[in-house]
Parts: structure tokens; C-alpha cells; sequence
């Protein structure tokens, strides 16, 4: 059911999802041990390659990996072979040369990590980010976050709901919609999973398309306040902010920051995630960004089990017998 | 009048086949005599002939291609003007118009004369469209009158339209004077935005930035609307949305003069194909929803559109292979266009083999000035019509009983972009006769 890819979360629908949720939950219990390593991937193989600059996605993979005792090669841009004019497809066949099992593939381009299931052999390839397209890590990570806060505010094992926790569920995401890969990606998990969202953001930052999406679409902030459990704030690049797609970031903020008005007006319940790097004073106020219901230094915290339980389901055919490793 | 070209010695019967002539199709032999067609009719005897026999096919005029991208001068290694027309020919064209986006651009009298000189001997006869400014940079204009003079008929920046309309308008109304035809790559690049497939659901969905049908239409309305105040002569490449085709049709209704040409790949893929990320599914004007094919569609049959021209685009595999929003657009199309006609418009639509011919053959020749012989560098025999006696003989043979199977590998360009590899298409070109010389016997060149 999962792999032996990971490039869309529309490939891994409902349960394929609940289930790495629920084995990161598993992940998430080895990390609050003082030996948080278990020998799940020994001998395994793992290369992260980012053709773009990323801090938080790579670490966080590499910290995944290095947690299941996998060696981990990591290729970044600058010391690659890309500059010297050498193809995506052959970088990509270089480092499948060296005996890797999995590659973890970030781009600028969407549809780089497809393109390299076709290039590669006998390795999974993981997206780590494509273009506007898909940031599935990303994706199954928020919902791991909310799910365990619902689960937390209701005195329940996160484990143990499956799916339940979203039905009925107000999601917002607010933002640069229309060039977010995170959005795509978080629209997948949040409506497999049974939640109700809706894209809010200037209709120059929508998708000029969301047939299919069975989403509701409006440029009113302020009139989804007071009835949301979830506002899922995405970064806006200031190039776009600056004349490109909005007028400006001032504008902007007037209109789809999360501000600390704004904030007052949730409900007390409702939580705020960002998928980070944040622009304070911009998408999202810094005093908001410290809220404590705002998650995003959970997200980050949460992204290396759930990492760890995509790169155990992908690479281990799925045996659950890591936790009679030596961590236990 | 000088003609440099060549009319193959010898004679060669066709031998029953349907013979699209003047007065429609009919069963008969004909006979090719030192390059010209010398009769035609039931039990033919010709002691000395070379002896095709024809049965169940069909005999036409070879097709001309409006839309061909030869490669040559420049990117020698996706195409030449050699391995170029031998795709042409084994798709049954006896005739191609190229491009003018070479490196260096056909934008001189030299260059031109270089191409003409290279396709003098090639397997199709090998016109050319000029570019309308310097270098395709939108701004000065070329030596239009220096390349008419060399027998340039259309020109174009093909590639790219003409972004700024006062210089649109300016070459149009220079064409005029000349008695050429402006040809425009449809596309507002501020409209296209970058786009690398067609906005909407598709790019939606896959995060590629999308180009919208406006982009096309607005440069159309905008040309329509010079050419009918000027009263030039307009040709629309590559048409592909339903707005472009309405369009279209309500100038000609005006009788604003204007011609216009679609791809087989607009109205036979959708862009649904960009799912699999794969380049090889990359044009330009994008693969669109089918609606907008449909309607293309009607617009061949409707007369709005007057030719299918391909559009021919080689590119190498390493630049096919790249992400797709770095990859170059274009697809191959010489020896598909054919079968993949036939199969959407004849078998599809039920228009007659004759129909599909004046798509193929006689509307493209006409917009090309290809329709008569002329005493341009090297030449140009006549193409088009139908197949009747006196006439050069540019035939094609099509025998709408085979099937055969595209495969990349196989095919003549030494790019491999298809997008139909492994698909199954019905209707083959069985031979094709230039200027009396079988280049194509049996679906294989013969040089």
C-alpha cells in the first residue's frame, strides 16, 4: 500500500496515510527515550539531494535516517556536479551508483521526483519538495501535529483515532496558494483524513483551477474566523507580495496576515500551523507566531518521526519489529 | 521561367488504385513519364514502366506541410534538412515549409539561399518562411523584399509571435506590399506568463505554471483586427483553442483574409498527458482540455481551418530529459500526421479522403505559394490539386486498410520526441513519388 515511492500523497489515500501517522506516533514514543536511535535501517543507504536551498527539510530527513541507523549521504547543489552542466538525470543515476537505497529529492521543477522513478532503478525516491506541486512529508506532518493536539485536548491516544479527529473539522489555509506545494500537499491529507477545508487568499494566489479539489475558495479572512479549528498560515514570498501578484506585503497583511485581531477572533480551541520559514510581520504576527496554539516548533519537532516512519514503511517492506531493536 | 530541380527520367505505373482526379475519385492507372503525369485511366499499358501495384489505396497529391522545423542551420543534432525531408517523405509530404527560428535565423538573403540550396536535392521539396524581424527579436524588421525576391512567401517569427503590435502591424502592412503572407506564432507572452502548459486544471493540480487559452486568443483578435483594417493577407499557425477557432471564423465570415492551420497533436492528445511529468509531452501552443480540440475539430471541418500542418520539432533525447519546465517545447510530427488525420477525421468524423487531402495538400499548398511552379533558386514544382494529367508528378500513396505501430526508434528524424510511441495507427503511407522519383517504396525511403 505505501511505497515503493513517496511522490503524492494522492497515491497513498486515507489509510495509507493513517498508517504513517500512526507508526510515527510509534517513532515519536522512541524519541522521548534518552537512546532515541533503533537499528531499524541498519546496512540501508539513504542520500538526500536538494538542487534547492533548504535548511529544516534536509536536517530534519537526515535526522530521520540517522535515528533508524541508516548511513546518510547528503548532495547539495553547490558541490555538486549540476554546475559544471551536468543533467538532473545523470546526478541522479551517479548517486544511485554508489548502492543508495533511497533518495530524497528536493527541486525547483515539479515533477523532478517522477521523472526520477523513471531514470532510477531499484531505489525509492522520496519528494522532498517539487516546484508548486507536492511537499508530502510536509503534509503528512501537519496532520500528525493537529491530530495529536485534538487527540491531547481530548485525553485520547493519537494512535487510536484513525481518521476520527477530522471529521467535521474547519481547516483554513491562508496564503500563497497558487505557488505552494505545501498547500497541495496539506489539501491531500487534510480532505483524505475527513476535514472540511478552505483556501483563502487573493485570487492572484489561488490555483486558477481547483476543479476537484472539493474545497470552498474565498478572499475573506475575516468572515472565516469565527467558526475554524485549524488555520494553516503559508509563507508569502516578497517578490509576489511586491507588486507581482498583490499589491504589496502591507496590502497584504491588511488583508490575509494572521494578525494578533485577527487571532483574538478564533475560537479559544482553534490552532495555527505554519510550515516555516516564517516572515514575521507579514503572513503572520510575531506575537502570534509565539502563541502557544500556534504549532510551528511542534511541526518541526514532529517532522523527524514522521520522516522516520516514511523512510521505515518505504525501505523496510513495513515490519514493525524495529522497537525490539537496541532502543528498547 | 528557370528551373533548377530535376524531373526524375523513366516512367512508372500506378496500378489500381483510387485515384483522386478532377472530377473525384475514381479506379484507374496512372502513368508518370519523365516527372509528369501523362495519363490516366482503366488497363493502362506502359511496356517499359516500373509497375506499383496500388489496389485498395488511394492516389492524391503529396502533402505540404506548412509548419516544419528543419533544425538546419543550428541544431544539427536534433534534425538537418536531409534526415528532415525524409521524415517529410515518409509521411507523404512532397513539400515543407521551414521555419525560420534557426541559429542563425533565415533573416537574410544568404541563410536562405544556404537552405533553399540544401533542400534543392533533398526527399521533399523544401521551401522557406522568413523571418519577420532580425534575429525573431520582435523590434527591426527583416529584408522581407530581399527574401521575396529569392521566393519567400510567408513569413514569420515562429517561435514567438510578434509581441509588440505596432511592429506587427507595420511587417503586415509591408507583407502586403510585397504580396506576402504574415504568418504569427500565436502568444502573448505577458498573458502566457511564463506558462509551460495550459492553465487550468491540469496545471492546477500538477503546480506547473499554466499559460491560458487567452494568451493565444488575444494575439489572434489583435492580428485579425490589423489584417482586416490593412487588408492583409494573414496566416494563424498552430491554432489550438476553441476562442482562436471562433475567432477565426467570425473574420472569415468578415472577409477579413485569413488563413489558419492546426497540429494533429492539438486535436488527437489532451493535457492530460502532463500527468507523467514526462517532456515529451511539451509544446507550444500546450496541450489543452479536449473541448478545445473538438473544436478544432470543427473548425477543419467547417473550412475555418484551412490546413493541418505538424508543427515538426525535433529535439534531442538529453534535452527531452530534463525537468519539464526546463525541457524545450515540440514534438516530432511528419510521419504521424497522416494516420492520426485519417483516423480523427475520416474514421472519426466521416469526412471524405478528398477532405482530408484539401487539409493535407491543396489548402497548404495554396498558402504556401506552393500551388504553381516558380522560378525561385532551385525551383519548386507544383503541389496540391489533384492528380490529373499534365501535372508534376508530387503523389502520394495511402493505403487506408494497414495499421502500423509508431515507434521513436524507427522513424527517420534523428530526434526521437514522439508522443505516440507504441500506438497503433491506421492508415500508412505506402509510397511517395517526388517529381516522377519514388523516394518512398513500400513504406521505406529508397534514399
Amino acid at each position: 500500500m505505501i511505497g515503493p515511492h513517496l511522490l503524492s500523497l494522492e497515491d497513498l489515500g486515507t489509510e495509507g496515510i493513517v498508517e504513517i501517522l500512526n507508526v510515527a506516533e510509534s517513532f515519536a514514543e522512541v524519541e522521548r527515550r534518552t537512546m532515541k536511535k533503533v537499528p531499524a535501517l541498519k546496512g540501508k543507504v539513504v542520500a538526500t539531494v536538494f538542487f534547492e536551498e533548504s535548511t529544516r527539510t534536509r536536517l530534519s530527513f537526515e535526522t530521520a535516517a540517522k535515528r533508524l541507523s541508516a548511513d546518510v549521504l547528503s548532495l547539495s547543489v553547490a558541490s555538486s556536479s549540476v554546475k559544471k552542466g551536468e543533467s538532473l538525470k545523470d546526478t541522479l543515476k551517479t548517486i544511485e551508483a554508489l548502492g543508495i537505497d533511497a533518495v530524497i529529492i528536493r527541486h525547483r521543477s515539479s515533477g523532478a521526483p517522477l521523472q526520477a522513478t523513471r531514470w532510477l532503478e531499484d531505489i525509492h525516491v522520496v519528494n522532498a519538495g517539487d516546484g508548486w506541486h507536492e511537499h508530502p512529508s510536509q503534509g503528512l506532518l501537519d496532520a500528525f501535529t493537529v491530530r495529536q493536539a485534538w487527540a491531547q485536548a481530548e485525553g485520547v491516544d493519537a494512535a487510536s483515532t484513525g481518521s476520527e479527529l477530522f471529521q467535521g473539522k474547519r481547516i483554513v489555509i491562508v496564503g500563497d496558494i497558487a505557488h505552494s506545494r505545501v498547500a497541495r500537499s496539506d489539501v491531500l491529507a487534510y480532505q483524505a483524513l475527513g476535514a472540511h477545508v478552505t483556501l483563502c487568499a487573493p485570487a492572484t494566489l489561488l490555483p486558477p483551477s481547483v476543479e476537484g479539489w472539493d474545497v470552498e475558495v474565498t478572499t475573506d479572512l475575516d468572515g472565516l474566523l469565527a467558526d475554524v479549528d485549524l488555520v494553516s498560515v503559508l509563507r508569502l514570498q516578497a517578490e509576489r507580495g511586491s507588486g507581482e501578484c498583490v499589491p504589496s506585503l502591507r496590502e497584504f497583511t491588511n488583508s490575509f496576515g494572521m494578525t494578533a485581531a485577527r487571532t483574538a477572533k478564533l475560537p479559544p480551541h482553534a490552532l495555527i500551523t505554519h510550515p516555516g520559514p516564517m516572515v514575521r510581520g507579514i503572513e503572520i504576527a510575531s506575537e502570534v507566531a509565539d502563541d502557544p496554539r500556534c504549532l510551528v516548533t511542534t511541526q518541526v519537532h514532529n517532522g523527524v518521526a514522521v520522516r522516520m516512519a516514511v523512510l521505515f514503511l518505504l525501505l523496510s517492506g513495513g515490519s514493525m519489529a524495529f522497537t525490539d531493536g537496541e532502543g528498547s | 521561367m528557370t528551373t533548377t530541380y530535376e524531373l526524375a527520367l523513366g516512367s512508372l505505373l500506378l496500378t489500381g488504385g483510387t485515384v483522386l482526379g478532377s472530377d473525384g475519385p475514381v479506379l484507374a492507372d496512372v502513368l508518370i513519364e519523365n516527372g509528369i503525369i501523362t495519363a490516366i485511366g482503366q488497363g493502362l499499358n506502359a511496356p517499359d514502366a516500373e509497375v506499383l501495384d496500388v489496389e485498395g489505396c488511394t492516389v492524391g497529391p503529396g502533402f505540404v506541410d506548412l509548419h516544419t522545423h528543419l533544425r538546419e542551420p543550428g541544431k544539427e543534432q536534433a534534425e538537418t534538412i536531409e534526415t528532415g525531408t525524409r521524415a517529410a517523405a515518409l509521411g507523404g509530404f512532397t513539400a515543407v515549409v521551414a521555419m525560420p527560428n534557426t541559429d542563425p535565423v533565415l533573416d537574410s538573403a544568404f541563410v536562405v539561399r544556404a537552405v533553399l540550396g540544401l533542400g534543392a536535392t533533398a526527399m521533399a521539396e523544401v521551401a522557406v518562411a522568413g523571418a519577420i524581424t532580425v534575429g525573431r527579436n520582435g523590434q527591426e524588421l527583416a529584408p522581407m523584399a530581399e527574401l521575396s525576391k529569392l521566393g519567400v512567401m510567408l513569413f514569420t517569427d515562429d517561435g514567438t509571435g510578434v509581441q509588440n503590435g505596432g511592429v506587427a502591424r507595420r511587417a503586415l502592412d509591408y507583407c502586403r506590399g510585397l504580396g506576402a503572407t504574415y504568418a504569427e506564432h500565436c502568444e502573448d507572452l505577458g498573458i502566457a506568463a511564463g506558462g509551460v502548459v495550459h492553465e487550468g486544471y491540469w496545471s492546477s493540480k500538477l503546480g506547473l505554471p499554466g499559460q491560458p487559452a487567452s494568451a493565444e486568443e488575444a494575439m489572434v483578435a489583435r492580428d485579425l483586427l490589423l489584417a482586416g483594417e490593412l487588408g492583409a493577407r494573414l496566416h494563424l499557425l498552430h491554432l489550438s483553442t476553441e476562442g482562436s477557432v471562433d475567432l477565426v471564423r467570425r473574420a472569415k465570415a468578415a472577409g477579413i483574409k485569413v488563413t489558419a492551420e492546426a497540429a494533429p497533436h492539438h486535436f488527437t492528445l489532451t493535457d492530460a498527458s502532463i500527468a507523467s511529468f514526462d517532456a515529451v509531452y511539451k509544446v507550444n501552443p500546450p496541450l489543452r482540455p479536449a473541448h478545445h480540440g473538438d473544436a478544432v475539430v470543427a473548425g477543419l471541418l467547417d473550412g475555418t481551418i484551412d490546413a493541418i500542418a505538424t508543427d515538426h520539432a525535433p529535439h534531442t533525447p538529453e534535452t527531452k530529459d530534463l525537468p519539464f519546465d526546463e525541457a524545450p517545447p515540440g514534438m516530432l510530427g511528419l510521419e504521424t500526421a497522416f494516420s492520426l488525420s485519417y483516423e480523427r477525421l475520416v474514421l472519426g468524423e466521416g469526412l471524405a479522403m478528398e477532405g482530408l487531402f484539401d487539409l493535407l495538400s491543396t489548402n497548404p499548398a495554396r498558402i504556401a505559394g506552393l500551388d504553381a511552379q516558380s522560378d525561385r533558386p532551385f525551383g519548386q514544382s507544383e503541389h496540391g490539386g489533384r492528380v490529373t494529367v499534365g501535372r508534376t508528378a508530387n503523389v502520394v500513396v495511402i493505403d487506408p486498410r494497414a495499421a502500423w505501430t509508431v515507434e521513436g526508434s524507427s522513424l527517420a528524424s534523428l530526434a526521437q520526441n514522439t508522443p505516440y510511441e507504441g500506438r497503433k495507427l491506421q492508415g500508412v503511407v505506402r509510397h511517395t513519388i517526388l517529381r516522377g522519383e519514388v523516394v518512398v517504396r513500400n513504406g521505406e525511403p529508397t534514399r
